[in-house]
């Protein structure tokens, strides 16, 4: 297509415009954000990791725009590895990042990025994504084992997240036995002993800051 | 009897081929093997059968009392199944719809159809009081022959073949799928509809004129790029081709089927110019992306301190937002109208501009169309323009004269009105967004789900979200205990006589305030200062300041006294007292406005005077905001961090500082009337504050400790903002054009008795001018001054308030009979896995004696 210029066509834009809840210009930099990973596997993302995100993303894009000419076939092939993805500002402090990479993933190992993937989590993760499919997507991130269901080991995975990675950060042994029993005495209507999907949708319909809580801002 | 069980291969007893995934067609052999262990077993249990009709209702009948549930179902008994009920549990449709794509291709057709219907709910008719559902209004899934991933597929695409674009498009958007799954499910439903198809073929047959017309429609519409780009944004505010003259983007219809098709076509013809411009156009488009108003501060504040701390930016954006809209109405048609036919000038000498005049507001701004007296009482004419035909000029002058009172009254009025629908809109949105039916339950589950933020982006945020999070979720658990174990009678006493003192001393606190704000007042009136002593008019507001200042610190030394349980308690009775606080002394202000200084001021111009007061409380709320963020803030750091040398910053107050920020637009909406541009100032002050207070945050502060329900509090900053503050300045208003005679010497109701005088006025003019416009008057005499018509309007807004309350009863009750039909829906299913479990294992118990014997019996005639 195309080629030169534009990474982008305007038919693939428009296409990814009609399937993602992303604006064009999130589409955009999205594209220049995830292709100068590979460019610079290890550089940039380390370098400056204290300025700002935001900015620090948005010059970056537009330094790299003029002198870049990739085509659009290229870069939509490209798979970025975990590991470059994990260590993007946006995710970086965040407890869930594998899981969300890994839910997220097409590839079979279930260890990289393609673009299109990176735009199916931020579509998830935007503004106005529907609340019924931000909280299919958590219910995949918190079902740690992929089984489908949120047994008690996915639970007290997922409050370990929650309190901090250390040793002594984490709640007693008898503390989180209460608190998973709560959570299943709440949340688990038809008494299996787990939490699925529509029991956990169920819970989350009933918080408001879900919504507002469960974004990134690109 | 004597065939191979397939229950066996389908339940390995193997605990470790978790990884394994299995499919939907798992699930269908699963059945396949129920049924057939229950039709084997069904002749030879009649004594079993009887068994379980037994304790089949025993199970059911005690379900209303709860006690026997929890004894048959508990977290308990769910550890106790073996692997194999676990594994048949884990293919149930209700599970596996969170993992196997078939499952969600099903679900998600199921929903298509409903769609296509238009029957959103079952009918609730069908309901029964314990009733168990029917398995058969869920035949998609678990019929017995289930279909496969593909034939669901097949469905489902057949199902999105039959909506419409719009609704197609949505539906793929909020599915669960990945990109190319999506993308490979739009193409097989569009490709049968046949429309795009033809629009190809045209494009192929004239490429250049599709190029063309595509060209002048996009530069056509380019003009409605803001309208498109806020709807794609979701209130993004930049426009989403800028530049649609030059580059053409996308059309809106959705492209051809196959992506690159048309774009191939057009190669040949189009010159490399629209493609390099196209470019050039998204590039800039990516760039305009960062001049969204405030996006990257806001990034920023939500990414260091969470939605709290953003919640109280927001709401000074929205706060932004409702000046804007009470400022454009006024500048369009009294203060523009005013400044390009301005008033004779008045008399006496112009006063030299000092510098003070920015904070007493008076002196060289008196006379300006600022405030109220400036306004003139006559109709506005353009001047008389000799036009070719003499006649012309005279005729038009009469036709459309421009009532100045008129347009003051219901300028004012309308953008009241306004701001009132606006208002309660929102706050009914925030209501329904933050208070679900059924959500005061579950708080553990809500806190481990949601309480997250994804935004935080810094590492020291994140670490601190975790520290907040434990110790929440700490305070829970221990809440929960502490609750079961009842506080003795004593303490509890003594809590409560805390509680008393202090409340006590706040408003003992309060009513000083109202009587040093009283007693100052009347001094003020006592010994009147002239105009030209600018310094001395800012007596009173320095006072309000400083009691509005001093006095949240006392209340909140003394809330250190008073140990609330919950801390959202703590932050609401803070709140409750530095409202009343506020409150008490606006309502002192405005009796010493209306009630004192119109009689004080026989042959001023009060309106200018009270407006000028309001200006003044205005700028010396902003600087005193300014001091508190110097002092509370950045002075408490710095003492902090090099006396005390302790590593902890202090808490961005938000409840505090919401109320300011209340305050000011209290303070606004009040003098609205009296200097009509008060609003501009309020949004420049509103500007400052958000870059001051965005950079006293970062620098200063650190994130509350305590756990925040963003959306709860917002929704309860927009009603106080609803509440006492509009409702308080609207009925403020309206007393003052209802019932306060207007001064005699200046601004558009100098003659009249009341400034609503001049509606009746025009009114009775319209009367005369002849039957033309007879409705008027007539809808003037039987809906405004009748009364019925004000009852008619409150009787049917509390009918629908009345329905409403009922709606959420009903729906309340229908979640507790649905809660208790699921919970008996799995009650029953695990009595039959159980059940079915301890048959099977009979049997294979029998059998296993069986071979044995057998095998006894091969041994045995080797023993012989």
């Amino acid at each position: 297509m195309g080629g030169s210029g534009s990474r982008l066509s305007k038919e693939l834009l428009a296409e990814y415009q009609d399937l993602t809840f992303l604006t064009k210009q999130e589409i955009l930099l999205a594209n220049c954000w995830l292709l100068l990973h590979p460019l610079h596997p290890s550089g940039s993302s380390r370098a400056s990791p204290s300025t700002v995100p935001g900015t620090q993303a948005h010059r970056r894009f537009c330094e790299l725009l003029p002198q870049e000419h990739r085509s659009t076939e290229e870069s939509l092939h490209t798979r970025v590895s975990l590991e470059q993805i994990l260590s993007l500002p946006e995710l970086k402090a965040n407890p869930f990042k594998e899981r969300i990479c890994r839910v997220f993933s097409t590839s079979p190992a279930r260890d990289s990025l393609s673009f299109e993937d990176f735009l199916d989590l931020l579509s998830v993760f935007s503004d106005t994504a529907t609340p019924d499919l931000k909280s299919h997507y958590a219910f995949r991130i918190f079902d740690f084992d992929d089984d489908g269901t949120l047994n008690r080991e996915d639970l007290s995975q997922l409050v370990n997240c929650l309190t901090g990675p250390g040793e002594d950060t984490q709640l007693s042994a008898s503390e989180m036995k209460q608190l998973i029993d709560n959570i299943l005495e709440e949340s688990d209507i038809d008494r299996d002993g787990t939490i699925n999907l529509s029991e956990f949708q169920h819970v989350i319909s009933r918080s408001p800051d879900f919504a507002s809580s469960f974004k990134i801002v690109l | 009897m004597a065939q191979p069980l397939p229950f066996v291969l389908n339940v390995p007893e193997i605990p470790e081929d978790h990884d394994r995934e299995p499919s939907p067609y798992d699930e269908s052999e699963v059945h396949d093997s129920f049924h057939q262990l229950i039709q084997e077993q069904s002749q030879c249990v009649a004594e079993e059968g009887l068994e379980l009709r037994q304790r089949g209702l025993g199970a059911a009948a005690p379900g209303t009392s709860g006690s026997g549930r929890q004894a048959l179902v508990g977290p308990e008994d769910a550890a106790a199944y073996s692997t194999a009920t676990l594994r048949i549990l884990a293919s149930m449709p209700s599970r596996t719809i969170g993992r196997s794509r078939g499952a969600i291709i099903s679900q998600y057709y199921n929903r298509t159809v409903r769609l296509r219907r238009r029957v959103s709910r079952p009918q609730l008719g069908g309901v029964g009081r314990s009733a168990r559902p029917s398995l058969r209004l869920y035949d998609l899934e678990l019929d017995p022959a289930a279909l496969e991933e593909e034939e669901k597929r097949s469905l489902l695409v057949k199902e999105l073949q039959s909506l419409t674009v719009a609704q197609r498009g949505h539906m793929l958007k909020g599915m669960p799928l990945g990109l190319a799954e999506k993308r490979s499910l739009r193409e097989e439903s569009r490709t049968l509809t046949g429309k795009p198809r033809e629009r190809r073929g045209r494009r192929g047959l004239f490429p250049c004129c599709g190029w063309l017309r595509d060209t002048c429609v996009l530069v056509g519409a380019s003009g409605l790029g803001w309208a498109q780009g806020r709807q794609v944004g979701g209130g993004a505010l930049v426009p989403s081709c800028p530049l649609g003259g030059l580059s053409p983007p996308p059309p809106p219809p959705p492209p051809p089927a196959q992506p690159g098709s048309w774009g191939l076509t057009l190669l040949p013809f189009s010159p490399w110019c629209p493609q390099a411009l196209h470019g050039l156009g998204l590039w800039l488009l990516a760039g305009l992306h960062g001049l969204k108003p405030w996006r990257y501060a806001l990034k920023r504040i939500g990414g260091q301190f969470g939605s709290s701390v953003l919640s109280y930016f927001l709401f000074l954006k929205t706060l932004l937002a409702f000046n804007a809209l009470l400022l454009l109405p006024l500048l369009a048609f009294v203060v523009g109208v005013q400044a390009a036919f301005p008033p004779p000038a008045s008399p006496g000498p112009v006063p030299a501009f000092t510098g003070l005049e920015l904070l007493t507001g008076g002196g060289r701004l008196t006379h300006t169309v600022m405030y109220y007296g400036y306004y003139s009482n006559s109709t506005l004419n353009p001047p008389c323009v000799p036009a070719p035909d003499g006649g012309q000029c005279g005729r038009e002058t009469d036709g459309l004269p421009y009532n100045m009172p008129l347009a003051y009254l219901f300028t004012v009025g309308g953008a009241f009105f306004i701001t009132c629908i606006t208002l309660v809109y929102s706050m009914s949105h925030s209501f329904g967004e933050s208070y679900r039916v059924g959500s005061t339950s579950g708080v553990h589950a809500i806190t481990v789900f949601c309480s997250w933020d994804h935004k935080v982006t810094q590492r020291r945020a994140s670490r601190l979200q975790h520290d907040n999070i434990r110790t929440h979720l700490k305070e829970l658990l221990a809440e929960g205990q502490l609750r079961q174990g009842p506080r003795s009678v004593c303490g509890r006493l003594r809590q409560v006589a805390v509680l008393g003192l202090v409340w006590l001393l706040c408003l003992a606190i309060t009513l000083g305030c109202t009587v040093a704000v009283y007693a100052f007042s009347e001094l003020m009136i006592q010994s009147p200062v002239s105009a030209e002593q600018g310094g001395a008019l800012l007596a009173l507001p320095v006072v309000v300041c400083l009691l509005n200042l001093g006095a949240p610190y006392l209340y909140r030394g003394l809330a250190a006294l008073e140990r609330h349980d919950s801390p959202v308690l703590q932050v609401y009775v803070a709140v409750c007292r530095n409202l009343i606080l506020k409150m008490v002394i606006l309502g002192i202000l405005c009796y010493h406005w209306l009630g004192r200084r119109v009689g004080a001021l026989r042959d001023q111009c009060w309106e200018n005077f009270v407006g000028q007061e309001l200006y003044r409380l205005m700028v010396l709320d902003f600087i005193f905001i300014l001091l508190d963020t110097l002092f509370g803030e950045l002075v408490w750091r710095l003492i902090s961090e090099r006396k005390l040398k302790r590593k902890e910053k202090p808490e961005f107050d938000i409840a505090g500082n919401v109320l300011e920020l209340i305050y000011g637009q209290t303070l606004t909406w009040l003098g609205v009337l009296f200097a009509p541009l008060l609003p501009a100032v309020q949004i420049i002050k509103l500007v400052f504050l958000f870059y001051i207070k965005k950079t006293s945050l970062m620098a200063n502060c650190q994130a509350p400790r305590r756990p925040w329900l963003a959306s709860h509090m917002s929704t309860v900053f927009i009603s106080l903002l609803c509440f006492p503050s509009f409702l308080g300045a609207a009925v403020f208003l309206c007393y003052a054009v209802w019932q306060v005679k207007p001064s005699s010497t200046c601004g558009p109701f100098r003659t009249l008795d009341t400034m609503y005088e001049a509606g009746k006025v025009w009114v009775r003019r319209l009367e005369k001018a002849g039957p033309r416009v007879s409705w008027l008057p007539w809808v003037h005499r039987y809906l405004v001054e009748n009364t019925f018509p004000v009852y008619l309007v409150s009787a049917l807004l509390l009918a629908v308030i009345y329905l409403n309350i009922q709606v959420v009863k009903g729906q309340r009750k229908v979640i507790c009979l649905l809660r208790e039909q699921i919970s008996n829906e799995g009650e029953d299913k695990i009595f039959l896995i159980n059940k079915l479990h301890s048959v099977y294992e009979k049997k294979e118990r029998s059998r296993g004696g069986r071979t044995q014997e057998a095998e006894r019996l091969e041994e045995d005639p080797d023993a012989r």
